[in-house]
């Protein structure tokens, strides 16, 4: 997030685009509805009719996969009536010019088209956010899980900056993350081409700095992703996979295809905290430590890094991730090694510009955003004030709308589209036992609209299945309009029922993000 | 600044300083029902009067500004024999039950009535309490221990702003329930369970209450291992394992938390939970000593390396562990290992 | 004796609701000679020493720079015309029978403080006075009184109509401004004062019917000549309710410090069929119980709190020797039990164990300690609940205890008062 989340409470238009707040943010979502509640507008751009549509004044139900074109259609409207910052634009920014190029192609009468809504709530929905003092937007994987993701985020990014609310007090642009510490893990450089803290392996002054540190000599070519990494895994030429706590085998998109590619791993280690789908398949694992057992720290959404603490000891011989790692690099060879996490810390704070003003101390008695550069810099809750990342001025990068890479056709008429429910979180290692939410909530389900469900003769809550060309699934059927005509909803929660057996694998051709949110499906009875 | 006197202390507060917060910096404990820090005070409860020189009425510290030469007395008699009378009237028609009370030990009606000396009430009970509901998967809701302090109301409508929750009739009357009087199961509850961490009674309760008195548990605080909110809150642990948890106040949480932050924690006692490191041997994964599980480890990933180089290797960490623990599982990829291809899920 | 009728001045000699009517027996000239120096307005008022008619007689003055000096974008005026208080019927005939004379003094109090919109808070129980300020509102606004024009000075205000749902506390500032909100009428805590934040938290004048009318006369005449009603310390006349055992019932409008025994014995004609005064209630059914004693006290709230009696808005309910204050009580707190909006807990709970023992008494069955609790939760109240309904209710209570202390008497209550 640009800004932080507190912020929120003080807004006069909120826009949530992509984002199901109150069930997978729910405390963000909740000061949401404060900021509503106190008088501020809320514009909702989704596909599906979620809870938070209930507050908004505006809700966009938007086909899946046409964020881009929602986008490039309020900037028309922004810049044709003129309610863009000029000043900012003239002062701030670069590629005025070519970003018009790109948006005069999308007037508010064919983004209406693309988007299914109504011409008159987008051209509205443009003047609100425009003419607001304090306008943050949220967004989360509804923009980025897309083929097109890295384009959508950029989109948002053009909008704020058109109608100057970078670098402002309550606005930004404000992705919610939504794992509890995957703004950290990405910070810490477990990215195949970035060391802490965004500095790039390709830079040789950066690769110096870490091998001057670590005293070692380090590889120059940046790694593989995830999901090219599963690729290199079919392909025979990743023979080893170390996986710590994460369950690829439920969370990652075509998932069959995943599958048949860890069977032929010459090594899989996966260390979690249960046997997962994944550690089913391992050929060792090792028992870990869950976040109640070990200390450390998290880094949040907005930038904030937050301690947790030890209240309990882990199970039976169950060891933190920390001490585990640190005997396998001592058994490797390494021989400097650390002596605690909190003296990794400070190694972090001392190679990570960023981070360098925090410490357990300091995080006792305060926890400051990032960027923090020195034990009494007060850290930073607004990024961009003044001053971007690449100089003085944000340069904007339009992009065109392009429809999802599947397409519904005669075999498979329906979009699928995945998310979260408020009950479950992620693979359900952790929420999946509780039995209370299983009650709640224990089995997966589609959602679908009233009209396809009776074409297709289906009653409320009966067993169907669901095809992809990838794989199917059976399944709950939910009818209800909160989804539109030709649109079904599955959570990806639910490992009977894998909404990912489903998904399509096309990857964002810069952040190699897979499209979870759009593919086509079909729905059968059983 | 203001200068003023309280209870024969002097004090420098800023502009805009309630009493009770000048208190609260002065260390003097006062006593409150209804007071809820999020939110502009209400006055409700009457708990937290106080006497003002030349201010003919008991004032309440909660929501009266301080000024300058204000004398105040926070434990005079007057202001004592009100407190107690407060507590009689609440006590009257309280089902005093307290041996069977989860709330029992963090009750704040018993608390102050030790802390006063009040062990009964000169008053008549009057009230027809209305039926328990106990519909909730996670908490249950006894009218009869409810004392109308509203906190539950207000985090309800205007911390987490749900709605499920309101004051219904009007005077001696109210009671709090919910629309068309449904069950907390039937309605448009989201468990987020603020009302029962803001409860000072035994009128909301988590059903794993009764498992322990609030004495026997020790408080952690820690971060949320749930969404990117980042939300703090207190760990409660009683003979090694997690009972329960309460919202504290972040930066990204106004003392609020969500049902898998409040609720879903008995995944850190479970039984399935790996406690011995596993070896697959014969098709089939084998516990294992640490030493032999690492040792394969290492052999394989060695072994590995020399046949197909270090891009034979890869690593996925984790959005869940620490930043400490991404760091190092980074470094060991990358230094020991000598390869770059880790990532984590970033994406998914 | 004579009535001295300013708010009432010409009352029931033109059509109340015709704004020219009005005109013609020299209504609006307050509101022109006020448009012609808005600035003014409020220290006039101050000079004039007016005070709140709703029953707390603040200065309106005073009330009236508060808003004028706070900063917001949107200001209101507010009038309360819940008149709840059993016994009080001032109001109403003011609305009945000069409307226009509120209307102007609505636009006179916005003029002051410079507020754009104005609400009349109607008490449910006024049906019929609903018809005639709708009336009159109309006829205002077509005849450029009300609107964004007022008589061509560019000044916009206009007034709405907004009828309560029958809640006593709404009569209780802050409470009305919630249920204008259209929340459940419960008082707020103050500070903050709605004359800085009220509805929907902008600063917001509320004055009762009859303040509000008060400031055409003092616009068109001027402070001194207002001055010289009434008495130094509360100028100007009070319309006064006169109830109960009484041959002539009714409103009266007389200058503030005229006795009550005045009103009761030349204007009222006494107790009807020959009865004698046993005792009055001041102030509404949340003022002091006084007896015929205190017939000389002058109505003025100086002279009403000296005595132990209550000014408030003006009632007085007259009891004759018949009367049994037992009844009386139990009645007046069964009003408070159920009028209590159940906020504060010494109200919502105190109250009905204040019913619980003044039925001890009234049935003959209270014990030792029973008058000693009474007192201290009564005393308790008045210092310690939320707003004025609470700090009142017990008010009837303890002037009998203090005035009539033999109707306390234990176990023989009844029949001792009585014989």
């Amino acid at each position: 997030m640009t800004n932080s989340i507190a912020e929120v409470v003080d807004a006069d238009v909120v826009l949530v685009l992509g984002s199901n707040t109150t069930e997978a943010h729910p405390v963000i979502g909740a000061q949401i509805r404060q900021a509503v509640k106190r008088g501020a507008k809320l514009v909702v751009a989704e596909p599906r009719e979620i809870p938070l549509v209930e507050d908004a004044h505006i809700f966009l139900k938007i086909k899946p996969g046409t964020n881009i074109a929602l986008l490039n259609g309020l900037m028309h409207v922004i810049i044709s009536e003129g309610l863009y910052d000029r000043d900012y634009v003239e002062n701030r920014t670069e590629g005025f010019e070519d970003l018009w190029e790109v948006v005069q192609d999308y007037p508010p009468e064919k983004v209406a088209e693309i988007c299914g809504v109504d011409v008159e709530d987008l051209k509205e929905a443009a003047r609100l956010y425009a003419q607001a003092d304090k306008a943050p937007i949220f967004y989360a994987m509804g923009v980025t899980q897309h083929s097109t993701g890295t384009a959508g985020v950029m989109s948002i990014s053009n909008l704020a900056l058109l109608c100057g609310k970078v670098g402002k007090y309550g606005c930004g642009v404000n992705p919610l993350r939504g794992q509890n510490n995957v703004q950290g893990a990405c910070d810490m450089g477990c990215l195949p081409g970035d060391y802490t803290g965004y500095q790039k392996v390709a830079n040789p002054e950066a690769r110096a700095k870490f091998e001057r540190a670590w005293g070692v000599k380090l590889p120059e070519k940046p790694g593989l992703t995830v999901t090219e990494a599963v690729k290199a895994i079919e392909d025979g030429r990743v023979r080893c996979l170390f996986v710590m706590g994460e369950n690829p085998l439920l969370s990652d998109p075509n998932l069959n295809h995943t599958e048949e590619a860890f069977r032929k791993l010459d090594l899989l280690i996966v260390q979690d905290i249960f046997l997962t789908e994944t550690a089913e398949l391992a050929h060792v694992v090792l028992p870990a430590a869950c976040f109640a057992e070990k200390e450390g720290t998290f880094t949040n959404t907005e930038r904030r890094v937050q301690r947790i603490r030890r209240a309990v000891s882990p199970p039976g011989e169950a060891r933190t991730d920390w001490e585990i790692l640190d005997e396998l690099m001592r058994r490797l060879g390494y021989e400097n090694n650390l002596g605690s996490p909190e003296e990794t810390l400070r190694e972090i704070a001392s190679l990570t510009p960023s981070y360098g003003g925090f410490s357990f101390q300091r995080l006792d008695r305060e926890q400051p955003q990032w960027p923090c550069p020195t034990p009494d810099h007060p850290g930073t809750p607004i990024l961009h004030v003044g001053r971007f990342s690449r100089g003085e001025r944000a340069l904007f990068k339009p992009a065109h709308y392009v429809p999802p890479a599947e397409q519904p056709d005669e075999e498979y008429p329906l979009l699928l589209t995945t998310g979260r429910i408020l009950y479950h979180y992620h693979t359900r290692t952790m929420t999946g036992r509780n039995a209370e939410l299983n009650r709640i909530a224990g089995r997966s389900f589609v959602e679908i609209n009233p009209a396809d469900a009776e074409r297709l003769g289906l009653q409320q809550g009966a067993r169907v299945k669901v095809k992809s060309r990838r794989g199917e699934v059976v399944v709950d059927a939910v009818v209800t309009d909160r989804v539109d005509e030709g649109v079904i909803f599955i959570p990806f929660h639910f490992a009977d029922g894998a909404a990912n057996r489903l998904t399509n694998d096309a990857l964002d051709p810069i952040a190699k993000i897979p499209e979870y949110k759009v593919c086509a499906a079909r729905v059968e009875r059983c | 600044m203001l200068k003023l006197t309280i209870d024969g202390r002097p004090v420098e507060v800023s502009e805009g300083t309630t009493i009770l917060e000048a208190c609260q910096f002065l260390g003097i404990e006062i006593p409150t029902l209804c007071h809820l820090e999020q939110l502009k005070a209400e006055g409700s409860c009457r708990m937290c009067v106080v006497e003002v020189e030349g201010v003919k009425n008991l004032q309440v510290s909660c929501a009266t500004p301080c000024w300058d030469g204000m004398v105040v007395q926070t434990k005079s008699e007057r202001v004592v024999s009100f407190r107690r009378l407060i507590l009689e009237l609440l006590l009257a028609n309280h089902d005093t039950d307290c041996f069977n009370c989860p709330a029992t030990g963090r009750c704040k009606l018993y608390q102050y009535a030790m802390e006063y000396g009040v062990e009964g009430s000169r008053f008549v009970r009057f009230k027809e309490h209305h039926p328990k509901d106990e519909s909730s998967e996670f908490f249950n809701y006894d009218p009869s221990k409810c004392i109308l302090c509203r906190r539950c109301v207000r985090v309800c409508n205007d911390l987490q702003v749900n709605h499920t929750l309101s004051l219904k009739n009007r005077g001696p009357d109210t009671w709090v329930g919910l629309p068309f009087d449904k069950l907390f199961k039937d309605s448009n509850c989201v468990s987020c369970g603020n009302c029962v961490s803001v409860c000072p009674t035994g009128a909301l309760t988590a059903k794993a209450a009764k498992s322990f008195r609030i004495w026997e548990v020790t408080k952690t605080r820690t971060t949320c291992p749930y969404c990117g909110v980042g939300c703090q809150m207190d760990l409660l642990v009683k003979n090694g394992e997690v009972v329960g948890v309460e919202p504290a106040h972040g930066r990204a949480n106004p003392g609020i938390l969500c049902v898998k932050g409040k609720w879903a924690y008995h995944f850190i006692n479970h039984p399935d939970r790996l406690k011995t490191p596993l070896i697959r041997k014969d098709g089939q994964l084998q516990p294992v000593s640490w030493d032999e599980a690492l040792d394969y480890v290492v052999e394989g990933i060695k072994k590995i390396k020399e046949e197909s180089g270090p891009d034979a290797i890869a690593g996925f960490s984790s959005a869940r562990v620490t930043n400490e623990e991404n760091y190092l599982f980074m470094k060991m990829m990358r230094a020991v290992v000598g390869t770059n291809n880790v990532d984590h899920c970033a994406r998914l | 004796m004579e009535e001295t009728r300013v708010v009432l001045d010409k009352a029931g000699e033109f059509l109340p609701t015709s704004a020219r009517a009005y005109e013609a027996v020299g209504g609006y000239t307050g509101l022109r000679k006020a448009l012609a120096d808005p600035d003014q307005i409020v220290e006039i008022i101050k000079a004039s020493g007016l005070r709140g008619r709703g029953g707390a007689g603040f200065p309106t003055g005073l009330k009236m720079s508060f808003t004028k000096a706070a900063a917001a974008d949107h200001k209101y005026v507010v009038c309360n015309a819940d008149e709840g208080e059993p016994g009080t019927n001032k109001d109403r005939v003011i609305m009945e029978e000069v409307p226009h004379r509120l209307i102007e003094g609505m636009i006179i109090a916005a003029l002051a403080v410079g507020a754009d919109q104005g609400y009349i808070y109607l008490r449910a129980e006024y049906p019929h006075v609903k018809k005639v300020l709708e009336k009159a509102l109309e006829d205002a606004r077509q005849h450029g009184f009300l609107g964004t024009d007022i008589l061509g000075s560019g000044f916009a205000f206009d007034i709405q109509l907004f009828i309560g749902a029958g809640a006593y506390v709404c009569g209780e500032e802050t409470a009305l401004l919630d249920s204008l909100e259209g929340k459940r009428g419960e008082p707020r805590v103050k500070p903050p004062y709605p004359g800085v934040a009220g509805l929907w938290g902008k600063p917001t004048l509320v004055n009762n019917v009859e303040t509000l009318a008060n400031l055409p006369a003092i616009m068109e005449h001027g402070p001194k000549w207002y001055r010289r009603l009434g008495t130094e310390r509360f100028p100007g006349t009070k319309l006064f309710t006169l109830s109960g055992n009484i041959t002539n019932p009714g409103v009266y409008e007389f200058p503030v410090g005229v006795t009550i025994r005045q009103l009761f014995e030349e204007v009222g004609g006494g107790c009807p069929n020959g009865k004698r005064l046993y005792a009055i209630q001041t102030g509404g059914a949340s003022g002091n119980i006084i007896p015929a004693s205190l017939l000389d006290t002058p109505l003025d709230p100086e002279s009403c709190d000296g005595v132990g009696a209550t000014f408030g808005a003006g009632d007085l309910m007259f009891m004759d020797e018949t009367c049994c204050l037992l009844d009386v009580l139990e009645n007046l707190t069964e009003f408070f039990v159920k009028e209590s909006c159940g906020k504060c807990c010494p109200c919502r709970e105190g109250n009905p164990q204040l019913l619980h023992l003044v039925r001890k008494f009234r049935h003959g069955t209270a014990q030792e300690g029973d008058l000693d609790l009474l007192v201290e939760l009564g005393k308790a109240m008045t210092v310690g609940c939320l707003c004025g309904l609470g700090q009142m209710a017990p008010n009837p209570i303890l002037s009998v205890v203090r005035f009539f202390p033999q109707v306390f008497a234990v176990n023989n209550a009844y029949a001792r008062e009585v014989s």
